[in-house]
């Protein structure tokens, strides 16, 4: 273990519901604005949820009008996040066969399948676009990633619902560590604001239903949450070997030391109410990384609004720390951005990285009555300062089908 | 309805930059549609979809094959139009 390359963060990318790139993401994270608004669109009429969290600039605004006609919404989250990433780490040079990319969503292009399925029925099968099969298929915004920067040591797509923009970051360290590659593209996006999917998840009753005051309707560990807020956009990391990233001179944001990855076995929906499968994936990560429990100042808790999960989540935090869950500040940025599904692990990652960076951790909105059950150190409405000297942040995602995966970060000095 | 040239070709130059976003004025009748004008086997597709749509005409796929420039394209719809 103690010869494997050890692995840093050197460019962020970001298009979320509270900005289009990491800056603005960041400075309203800390700010504590809420990205939900009303959705007013046709299909919201009949819906029991006419709400969600859409990104802050449209794709459009950014990208040119050939790319959108070639791109889910969902890769042009993606490309529009890595191009940020990759220039904010520096546009480097590098050996393309060196260089991955691993880039998740958790649904894949369903916009588009469920728009060439209208044309399809309206206008007839030959009408239905030839780009429909690159946009809809779930590796489309690693491959379109790809195919821009040229990498050529491996594109790859993890799926595991809410966790994969996590199980993408993790699967992108193992690339380095394991010698694959020097430098690795990674994060998640998603791109589901769409009739289907809000019916879909409203059908289980996984969404809140605050139609009268959408910013307060992402409220997790309040008394009064009633489920999660679907959200849009991407995260994206350019990580490397601290060798590659020394040799080049790079600025250096954290550390990625190391992950935890587990499944419940026990319901394809539920959380297993004993949190049993996210202690395990805690400890497993905190032995991977070698980070002593001491330096865990920090957690982005995957917290995401519903009744069952959050209380899930947090007991499972409190067997997993033991005492030392009193020194962890809990950010539950779900509060403000929304769910972003496949995204939502990947700018979760980029918010520990810069909590770890600015020694900040971000506030959680709309908690008015904190539920009594939830005992974890939850940072409220204003960001909080984190201690001086070295430090560590974990970020846990869980999604749909019992995936539980925990990363650790470290402060680099 | 019989169309012209000119009115075909101003129609597939529309077309063209609608699917390619390339700059109008690149696109002449000698133009191949994939070296000259980033138009590829997809896109190609699309080309074909719009513009029978816009001409009122059939373009089976047999004949798309044997359009490389956009000369072929102006010259095959202007005689099926007739």
């Amino acid at each position: 273990m103690s010869n494997r390359p050890r692995v840093v963060v050197t460019g962020l990318g970001a298009t979320t519901p509270l900005g289009g790139d990491v800056a603005s993401t960041w400075a309203a994270l800390l700010a504590g604005k809420s990205g939900v608004r009303a959705v007013s669109e046709p299909w919201t009429e009949a819906s029991s949820v006419k709400f969600a969290a859409r990104v802050a600039v449209e794709p459009s605004e950014v990208l040119e009008r050939v790319e959108m006609r070639r791109l889910d919404r969902s890769e042009q989250f993606g490309v529009i996040a890595a191009r940020e990433a990759w220039a904010d780490a520096g546009s480097p040079e590098v050996d393309k066969e060196r260089l991955g990319v691993v880039v998740a969503s958790g649904i894949g292009g369903v916009i588009t399948i469920l728009d060439q399925y209208d044309i399809l029925k309206e206008k007839g099968p030959r009408s239905v676009s030839p780009h429909t099969v690159p946009m809809l298929m779930p590796n489309g915004p690693a491959a379109n990633i790809g195919l821009e920067l040229q990498a050529r040591a491996g594109v790859h797509t993890p799926v595991s619902a809410c966790a994969s923009g996590a199980e993408a970051v993790g699967y992108a360290m193992e690339m380095i560590r394991t010698g694959r590659a020097d430098i690795v593209v990674t994060g998640g996006v998603e791109a589901a604001i769409h009739a289907l999917p809000i019916a879909a998840f409203a059908s289980m009753k996984a969404l809140s239903t605050r139609n009268e005051a959408p910013e307060k309707a992402s409220r997790p560990y309040d008394t009064d949450r009633d489920g999660f807020v679907l959200g849009e956009g991407g995260g994206i990391l350019v990580i490397e070997s601290l060798d590659h990233a020394q040799k080049r001179g790079a600025r250096i944001y954290a550390e990625l030391m190391g992950q935890g990855l587990t499944s419940d076995g026990y319901h394809i929906a539920a959380p297993d109410p004993e949190g049993a499968g996210v202690t395990r994936a805690i400890k497993y990560a905190l032995a991977d990384s070698g980070v002593a429990l001491s330096e865990v100042v920090h957690l982005n808790a995957h917290a995401t609004s519903t009744p069952a999960g959050d209380i899930a989540e947090a007991n499972a935090l409190a067997a997993a720390l033991g005492s030392h869950i009193d020194h962890v500040a809990v950010s539950a940025t779900k509060s403000m951005t929304g769910h972003l599904l496949g995204g939502a692990g990947a700018i979760e990652t980029i918010f520990c990285v810069l909590a770890l960076h600015h020694r900040l951790a971000p506030p959680t909105i709309n908690i008015e009555n904190l539920d009594p059950q939830v005992t974890i150190d939850v940072v409220r409405d204003e960001p909080r300062a984190l201690p001086a000297g070295p430090i560590a942040a974990l970020n846990d995602s869980f999604g749909f089908g019992g995936h539980n995966v925990v990363l650790v970060l470290r402060s680099f000095e | 309805m019989a169309l012209t040239q000119d009115e075909v070709l101003d129609g597939i130059k529309e077309i063209v930059v609608d699917v390619a976003g390339v700059d109008p004025s690149k696109i002449e009748m000698t133009k191949s549609f994939n070296e000259d004008l980033d138009v590829d086997s997809l896109s190609m597709v699309e080309v074909v979809v719009a513009a029978e749509e816009k001409f009122n005409v059939k373009i089976p796929d047999d004949a798309v094959t044997q359009m490389a420039t956009v000369g072929d394209a102006v010259n095959y719809i202007v005689s099926a139009s007739k």
